[in-house]
Parts: C-alpha cells; structure tokens; sequence
C-alpha cells in the first residue's frame, strides 16, 4: 500500500490547551476503506490528535491548533470552512456511549439528517432501517424503535452512537476508545462490525487495548508524549518496530 | 430446609471477627431522642396544614351553606347588601399569572441559555448574581416601583401602542390607566423570573459535556446543539420551573395589590383594572367587620391555599414522575 491516493491527510498538527502544547508535529495519511489505530499510553494526546481530525478540538474553551488536516485533498483547517460542514463529513463515536435521552432509537439515528434539512418520512424511516443494519444493531432494536435511546444496553447504545455517526453516510469515521466502556462480547462485535464498515468508510480508531489494534487496523500509529513515534502497517508495528520505545510499549503490553 | 439455615446463623456469629456485636439500642439513647424529636416536627407540619384548612373552613363555612360551591363562579361582590361571589377574584389570579408566564418564560429560558450556553463565565457569573438579586427585592418596592415608574410609562407608551397595533383584539381595548392587569402581569413577570431562571440554568448546568459534543459531532450549529442537547433534554426540569414560577405568581400579594387596581370585575381587557384572590384578602381583611364579608375573604383564603396546594404537589407529582422514568431508562 502507498500513500499515493489518502482520503484523509494530517499535516504537521501541533495542538494547545491554553498555553500548554498537548500534541507536536503530527502527520498521519489514511487511505480509504482502511482502519488506522492509534496506540500509546494515557495522556500521550490520542485523544486530543483524533479530536483535531474533525475540528472538536477548538470546541474546547481556550484550545487551539496549527497544521492541515486534508480531506479528499481539501484543508478542513482553510480559512473559509465551516467547522460545521467538517463534522458532517468526518463522523465522531465517543468513548462512552451518548445518544439523546429525549429521542427515541429511530430519532437517535436519524438526527443528523434532520439536521442536514432533510425530513421527508420515508427517507429517513430508510435511512434510520439501513444504519442500524450497519451497526449491526437492527435485528435487537426494530421493535423498540421508539423507546428512548437511552433504554438500550451499553453495548447497544455504543452501535446506536454508531448508527447515529452513519447515517449521514460520512467518508470517515473517528472512534475514540469505542470499546472501552463494554464488555467482551459487546467488544467482539463491534470489532466484527468494523470489518464490515471499512468496505464503506475509512476508520480512525483510539484504542488502549493492543489485540485489538492488531486485529482491527491496517496502520497503527503509536503516540508518546505528545508525539508520534512511529506510523506503520500494523504487522510491522507489532512483530518488528523500527523505534525501541513502540518495542518496549508492546512488548510490555503483551508481557 | 433446616440445615443450611442453622448453618448460616452460626456463620453470621462466627464471621463477626474483627467487628463489635450491635449494640443494644438504648445506648444511642441521643439517637433515638433526636429521631423523636424530628418525627414530632414532620407530624407537627402535616398537622399545622390540616389545622388551617379546617380553621378556613370553620370560618368561611356561613359563605358555602348560603352560596354553596358557585361562589366561585359567580361574579358580585357587595358587602353591603352581603352577596359574594369570588368569580372576579379567580378570574384576575388565573389572568395575572398567565401574563406573567407569558412574558417571563420565554425570558428566563433564554436568559438562562445564554448564561450557560453563550456567555463568557465572567459575565455569566456577574449577570447570574444580578438575576438574582431581584429575588431578593422585597415585593412592596416592586410595588412602588410598579405605581411611580411603571405604570405611568404603560399608561402614556406602551398601552397606547399596543391599542393602536392590536387594538382590534378586545384583549387591548379601553381607556389606558396604566394601572390594572397588564401592570400586575408585568410585575410579576420580572418578580417569578429568578426563580425561573435559577432553576433552568441548573438545569442545564446539570447536562453532560457528552451530550454536547455529542450534537457537535454531528454537524449541529451552536443553536442546534442547544435545542438538541439541552433544551430537548430538560423539558421536564424546565416544566418544574415554570410551575414553581406560577406558585409564586398565584400567591403574589403585595405588589400586586398596589399596581392592580383593586375592582372586582372581569373585564377582557388587561387594561381593566382588577383583583386577585391574595390582593382582595390583603385590601378588605382589615375593614371587613361584618361576619359574613370575613368568611366570604376566608373562603377565596381557602380556595387560593387549596390551588396553591394543587399545583405544587402536582408540579412535583409530574417532575418526579418525568424524571424516575428518565432515570429508569438510563439504568
Ligand atoms: N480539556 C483539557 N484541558 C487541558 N488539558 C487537557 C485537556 N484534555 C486533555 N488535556 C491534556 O492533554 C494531554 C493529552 O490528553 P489526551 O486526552 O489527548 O490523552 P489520551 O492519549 O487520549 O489519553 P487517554 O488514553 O487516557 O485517553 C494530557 O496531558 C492532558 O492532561
Ligand atoms: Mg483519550
């Protein structure tokens, strides 16, 4: 695989809290229908890096940033873009599941194209059928359609959020720690899920857990302190890391 | 059955280890007094509430065995030849605290959005205590401020503009006197407001940043992740808040009675002068001599502490209701 056609490019994002730099001089590239992880320990700026890749970064009072992060080739960061119009494109799942309390399941899923100005019944009723099949989640929830979002396991209510980022049909798909919150079986599927999203979007995946990085991704990025250290297929991360310190991470991990 | 039983309680014994045995119960002999103590005040507040409606009751008993219920619904009110009827009384109560809903929900909800949702946290912070501090202006200087700065601005500004704009509507025709309904409503209005406000921005304080960035992260503009985050999700609590309002609008005395006008009448127009169930007691309880004009003033005493009564505990009813379905939901 080259780097000759990515959807989605980060160049050189330095990012603040304030005065304090979180993250330094990152790029990545992603090339459609993979998934890229990104690894490393607590605080290194996963987190912060991965909210820079849809504009929720600035959302956060006194934050800021620098650098382009390129979609299809145009910089989500250029003066005239609407930040609003990024996060159309460029899809976000949260660590802990979050639908609307006041929504039903179906209202879950199709608010964003509500708020895209589309409310023609049929298409949404469609719409809201199609994602929740996506998410894997249809067959467990097409009766209770209309009870409250929040009324779902966690595990159902994380493929909900899931659906929700969807059904607006993004290009890419960010997930920070989507499984981190669920247990096993809740975890093997939404991995078994992502296989099947790829074919369709382009995955930006956070995770803590190491398997599941190695099972998942295609390239996996590993994070220190604010910078990257290494950016490789996933198979070369994991059995043959060019820096020491993506070694001792991993082998530490897997002891 | 017995086996398992017998085991278990010599376990329980056993298993005390590095715990003490319980002790027995007069040795918390202050706990027990204290618990004593509180229940007596619980039962002496549930008495004392019963204690009034029965003492209204007793007194304003002549006017329900003459009158019967449609006291209530008629409209005279003569002490002289002695016929009362509290139809006025009601009508302005119900009326003044609907305007005042009117102009002071919206108001307070959007005050309180913009303090938790828009504003820098200084100003939010110097607004939000300003808020309150209206709450804390005694209600005979909003009844002052009301005759000398109000009511003449209404009667010589905006009732006349609101005659010449909506005049066509009975609701804004006759004489203005910048006195009366509207001038009661208005008051009230800016008098519930804190109370409103306070509780929809804990409210809203009370949502998650989750639920934000939830909005955010689907393409939602700022007004859009307010409606959707935060409006849509404390419709229960800003229901509670308007209801609390309206209980302190009902029971309103003082202010109301210095700008209101003080006639029993019903008029479609807010510009008509007229009275409230609280300003009647508080205007005529002091000259009322004859037997029959006192039980009349306790029974719209009565009939104000039962509505008063109602709508609270429903309020409360509803919310609780609202938010253990909620909470079960989430579980
Ligand atoms: N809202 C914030 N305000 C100030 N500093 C923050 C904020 N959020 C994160 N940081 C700081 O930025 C750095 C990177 O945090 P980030 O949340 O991106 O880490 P992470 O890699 O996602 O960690 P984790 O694996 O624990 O989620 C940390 O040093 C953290 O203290
Ligand atoms: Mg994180």
């Amino acid at each position: 695989m080259t780097n000759l056609n990515p959807i989605l490019e980060a160049r050189q994002i330095n990012a603040w809290f304030g005065g304090t730099q979180a993250i330094r001089d990152i790029s990545i590239s992603a090339q459609p229908n993979t998934v890229t992880a990104l690894i490393g320990p607590s605080g290194c700026g996963k987190s912060t890096f991965i909210r820079c890749l849809n504009r929720m970064h600035e959302e956060v009072p006194g934050a800021s940033v620098k650098g382009q992060v390129l979609l299809s080739g145009s910089n989500i960061y250029d003066g005239g873009v609407d930040p609003v119009s990024v996060r159309r494109k460029i899809g976000m799942v949260f660590q802990k599941p979050n639908p609307f309390p006041a929504l039903s399941v179906a209202e879950n899923v199709a608010v964003g194209l509500r708020l895209a100005g589309i409310s023609k019944r049929s298409v949404l009723n469609e719409t809201v059928e199609k994602s929740l099949r996506q998410a894997a989640l249809w067959e467990e929830v097409k009766d209770k359609l209309r009870s409250p979002g929040t009324s779902l396991s966690g595990g159902q209510q994380q493929r909900l959020c899931i659906a929700r980022a969807l059904a607006v049909s993004p290009p890419v798909l960010l997930m920070d720690e989507p499984t981190s919150a669920l247990d096993p079986i809740s975890t093997a599927r939404i991995e078994e899920l992502l296989n099947e999203l790829k074919k369709q979007v382009t995955v930006v995946i956070v995770t803590h857990n190491m398997q599941q990085a190695a099972r998942i991704s295609d390239r996996t990025a590993f994070f220190l302190l604010g910078e990257m250290v290494e950016f490789d297929e996933t198979a070369t991360i994991f059995t043959n890391p060019k820096d020491r310190r993506t070694e001792h991470y991993i082998t530490g991990r897997f002891g | 059955m017995e086996l398992p039983q017998t085991l278990s309680m010599s376990a329980v014994s056993s298993t005390l280890g590095i715990f003490e045995r319980k002790k027995k119960r007069d040795v918390h002999l202050g706990d027990r007094i204290f618990f004593w103590v509180l229940r007596l005040l619980a039962i002496g507040v549930m008495l004392l509430l019963l204690g009034i409606t029965l003492n209204l009751l007793r007194v304003s008993f002549p006017i329900f065995s003459k009158f019967g219920l449609s006291y209530f619904v008629t409209n005279t009110w003569n002490p002289v030849t002695e016929k009362f009827g509290a139809g006025a009384f009601i009508y302005g109560t119900v009326v003044s605290s609907l305007i005042a809903l009117v102009i002071s929900v919206p108001i307070s909800i959007g005050v309180s959005v913009f303090l938790t949702e828009l504003a820098p946290r200084r100003l939010a912070e110097a607004v939000g205590f300003l808020v309150e501090m209206l709450a804390a202006i005694p209600s005979v200087v909003y009844g002052l401020w009301g005759i000398f700065v109000l009511a003449p601005w209404l009667r010589t500004t905006l009732q006349p503009a609101l005659a010449s704009t909506f005049g066509f509507l009975p609701l804004f025709q006759g004489p203005p006197y910048g006195i009366g309904m509207l001038t009661a409503g208005i008051i009230l209005a800016i008098m519930i407001s804190p109370t409103i406000s306070a509780i929809c921005r804990e409210v809203f304080k009370a949502i998650s940043l989750q639920q934000r960035e939830a909005a955010l992260a689907l393409g939602a503009t700022r007004w859009e992740t307010i409606s959707l985050a935060v409006l849509k999700s404390s419709a229960s609590g800003i229901f509670g808040a308007v209801i609390l309002g309206l209980g302190r609008a009902l029971g309103e005395t003082m202010a109301v009675t210095m700008v209101i006008g003080n006639r029993a009448d019903i008029s479609a127009s807010l510009f008509a002068p007229g009275q409230t169930m609280a300003s009647v007691i508080a205007n005529e309880y002091a000259e009322a001599t004859s037997d029959m004009h006192l039980a009349a003033l306790s029974a719209v005493g009565l009939a104000l502490f039962l509505v008063s009564f109602l709508i609270n505990s429903s309020a409360r009813f509803l919310v609780w209701r609202a938010t253990r379905k909620s909470k079960g939901a989430r579980a």
